[in-house]
């Protein structure tokens, strides 16, 4: 089985007068079906390499592989199309388009990719929605929602394209302890039920006990890299 | 696509105060330019329109454009030939029946021939220098810009034959003579006849109406001594603007100047150039001020939406999309203003066409200001406005394409 994502010696640094590195020579592999934390005090580059895996940003140095492919050769047009295709992003904020409803927000990437016809597409952001428990608030505006519930409906526009890997930075990162449980377990069914990756960046360190995988960030470094089951 | 275009009407349809002053901004930008180019255009049309019913559209008279060769230059190739003084000539057109007859059969119009000679005019003692212009006036109806304009009298008084003349109002009111007085025409060979006042005209143009006088063509070919000679033609065409054509192919013809009445007026026309250039300079002015409108709600829609931005940009719009929306958002405001302006415009346009006053000068004339209804007016216009809003929205849009997403995730959490 190939790894969905490998890198090699990733590395990214922000020029300036006094460069800051923020991911320093990132070695890992994911592979089908992780559950994956990373973890690190702030400033630890935890954010930057989920950034960097996501296509969002491009690294100074280092090789980034998806599915086997090069990302280093493609245009910006092209990572723009894995993103749409491949990737489901959750931020800590939910990030929700406000001018739409909750069911559009989840349309939209399935619109912008168009691979179904907009019957299919309203299908299904409502199927979707109805898995999270969301089947009552499809269209209404993402500001008539609570934070958890804005929350679920990103991750269901995340799910959109029925991407294998899911990114997620601090996804409970700013909600209550009961809306964060939710989250999780949602997350925890995206691996268990649905056969996605799943990467999440979390300092929530109880929370990073329960997955399966946890990589440590220090100062940009892997400082540990272990499995459930200790390894 | 499709999804591209609900955004951005998502955008604008969400900010509906700014998205309408900016939409009145290039209404009143596009319908003011209607306006104005309807107006000034009008004004144009108006007086390029007189210029043309109150002169021949072209002008066949007795002159060459080169002076004749003499036959000793040609029989002499290298002798130097000086003091040689031609042959007075007996000046005219030559076999004006022919050249009439050529004329009528292809001109889309009509001609009419005549006899211009310079006569003076006196009565009770007093002198005026006249252009006596012998008509055939049957003919002259169809080209002459008097007929229509008689204040006493009429220009029908001709056609009846006999020793009669009609004058401008103005050439009357100097020799102080009356409807039905008798004047005296001397030429320029001494020869002089009486004639009878048989019509005042007023053209307004007061050259002609005090310098010139009409009799019968017959009456000045023997007042001027010069039996059966004609030394004008003019045409009045069906369409003024294939003047120059037709003075063209009748000068490589009959070898006489023809002139178009665009040449005899081309300085009047190189300052309509001008006054049109003066006009689209101040249209482009007005869309300009429209086009900043639009750079600042694009402008403010993408720093607005910059958040928005980063989280298309995640989902997998690509630069290139984001673009075109921005671009889009642009020109969607350009066209509604367009729209809007169109009706502005046609709203000003009949506004204007309905303003009515008094010329106090002569008092008698009531006139409305000279209009164009010109689809050209709203279809540049229009354009200019879309041009300037695909300007004004691209700047912004291309700022908003290029931000990256990292910085605006990072800086809201």
């Amino acid at each position: 089985m190939s790894a969905l994502v490998e890198a090699e010696g990733l590395t990214r640094i922000l020029p300036a007068a006094v460069p800051v590195t923020l991911v320093d020579d990132v070695t890992l592999s994911i592979a089908e079906r992780e559950f994956i934390a990373i973890t690190g005090p702030s400033g630890s580059g935890k954010s930057s390499l989920l950034y960097l895996l996501g296509l969002l940003d491009r690294p100074t140095s280092g090789r980034l592989l998806l599915a086997g492919e090069d990302t280093a050769p493609m245009d910006e047009a092209t990572r723009a199309g894995r993103r749409l295709a491949t990737l489901g992003f959750v931020f800590q904020f939910h990030f929700l388009l406000p001018e739409f409803t909750v069911g559009e927000n989840v349309e939209i990437p399935m619109r912008k990719l168009a691979r179904l016809n907009r019957r299919q597409m309203r299908d299904r952001a409502v199927e979707l929605l109805e898995a999270l428990g969301l089947r009552d608030h499809v269209d209404k505006h993402p500001d008539q929602l609570s934070g958890g519930q804005r929350q679920r409906v990103a991750v269901a526009r995340a799910l959109a394209n029925d991407p294998p890997l899911v990114l997620a930075d601090e996804p409970t990162g700013s909600l209550d302890s009961q809306s964060s449980e939710q989250v999780f377990a949602i997350l925890a069914g995206l691996v268990r039920e649905r056969g996605k990756t799943v990467v999440a960046v979390t300092h929530d360190l109880a929370m990073a006990a329960r997955m399966d995988r946890r990589i440590h960030l220090v100062d940009g470094r892997v400082v540990s890299d272990e499995r459930a089951g200790g390894q | 696509m499709r999804l591209i275009v609900d955004i951005a009407i998502t955008h604008i349809v969400g900010r509906g105060r700014q998205t309408l002053v900016a939409v009145l901004g290039v209404a009143v930008g596009v319908g003011f330019s209607i306006a104005m180019a309807a107006l000034m255009q009008g004004g144009q049309d108006d007086f390029v329109a007189r210029l043309v019913d109150t002169m021949p559209h072209v002008q066949i008279t007795d002159d060459r454009r080169t002076s004749s060769i003499q036959p000793a230059e040609t029989a002499f190739d290298a002798a130097a030939i000086s003091g040689l003084r031609p042959r007075e000539d007996r000046r005219g057109i030559i076999n004006p029946a022919a050249a009439s007859a050529w004329l009528e059969g292809w001109v889309p119009g009509r001609l009419a021939v005549s006899l211009n000679t310079q006569v003076v005019v006196r009565y009770l003692g007093r002198d005026v220098g006249a252009s006596l212009v012998g008509v055939e006036p049957r003919a002259e109806r169809a080209v002459s810009p008097i007929v229509a304009d008689f204040v006493a009298g009429s220009f029908a008084a001709l056609e009846a034959g006999g020793t009669n003349v009609v004058i401008g109002d103005s050439m009357a009111e100097r020799l102080g003579a009356r409807l039905g007085d008798t004047v005296t025409l001397v030429s320029s060979t001494g020869r002089a006849r009486d004639f009878r006042v048989v019509g005042l005209f007023h053209t307004g143009t007061t050259a002609r109406d005090e310098r010139e006088a009409y009799v019968l063509l017959k009456n000045a070919q023997i007042l001027a001594e010069r039996t059966n000679v004609i030394n004008e033609i003019r045409i009045k065409l069906d369409d003024p603007d294939t003047a120059p054509d037709v003075a063209r192919r009748a000068e490589a013809r009959l070898g006489y100047k023809a002139m178009s009445w665009q040449e005899a007026n081309e300085s009047i026309l190189e300052a309509l150039v001008v006054r049109n250039v003066i006009m689209y300079t101040v249209v482009s002015a007005i869309m300009l001020v429209a086009g900043f409108g639009i750079f600042n709600i694009v402008s403010t829609i993408t720093h607005e939406k910059a958040r928005d931005i980063a989280i298309m940009k995640s989902l997998g719009f690509s630069e290139g999309d984001m673009q075109r929306l921005f671009v889009l958002e642009g020109v969607a405001i350009g066209a509604a203003g367009s729209a809007l302006g169109w009706l502005l415009g046609f709203a000003l346009v009949y506004g204007l066409s309905q303003v009515r006053f008094e010329l106090t000068s002569t008092g008698q004339e009531i006139s409305g200001l000279p209009i164009a209804w010109s689809l050209l007016h709203y279809v540049l216009a229009s354009g200019f406005a879309l041009a300037s809003a695909a300007v004004a929205g691209y700047l912004p849009a291309r700022r908003a394409a290029r931000l990256n997403p990292v910085d605006i995730i990072r800086g809201a959490s």
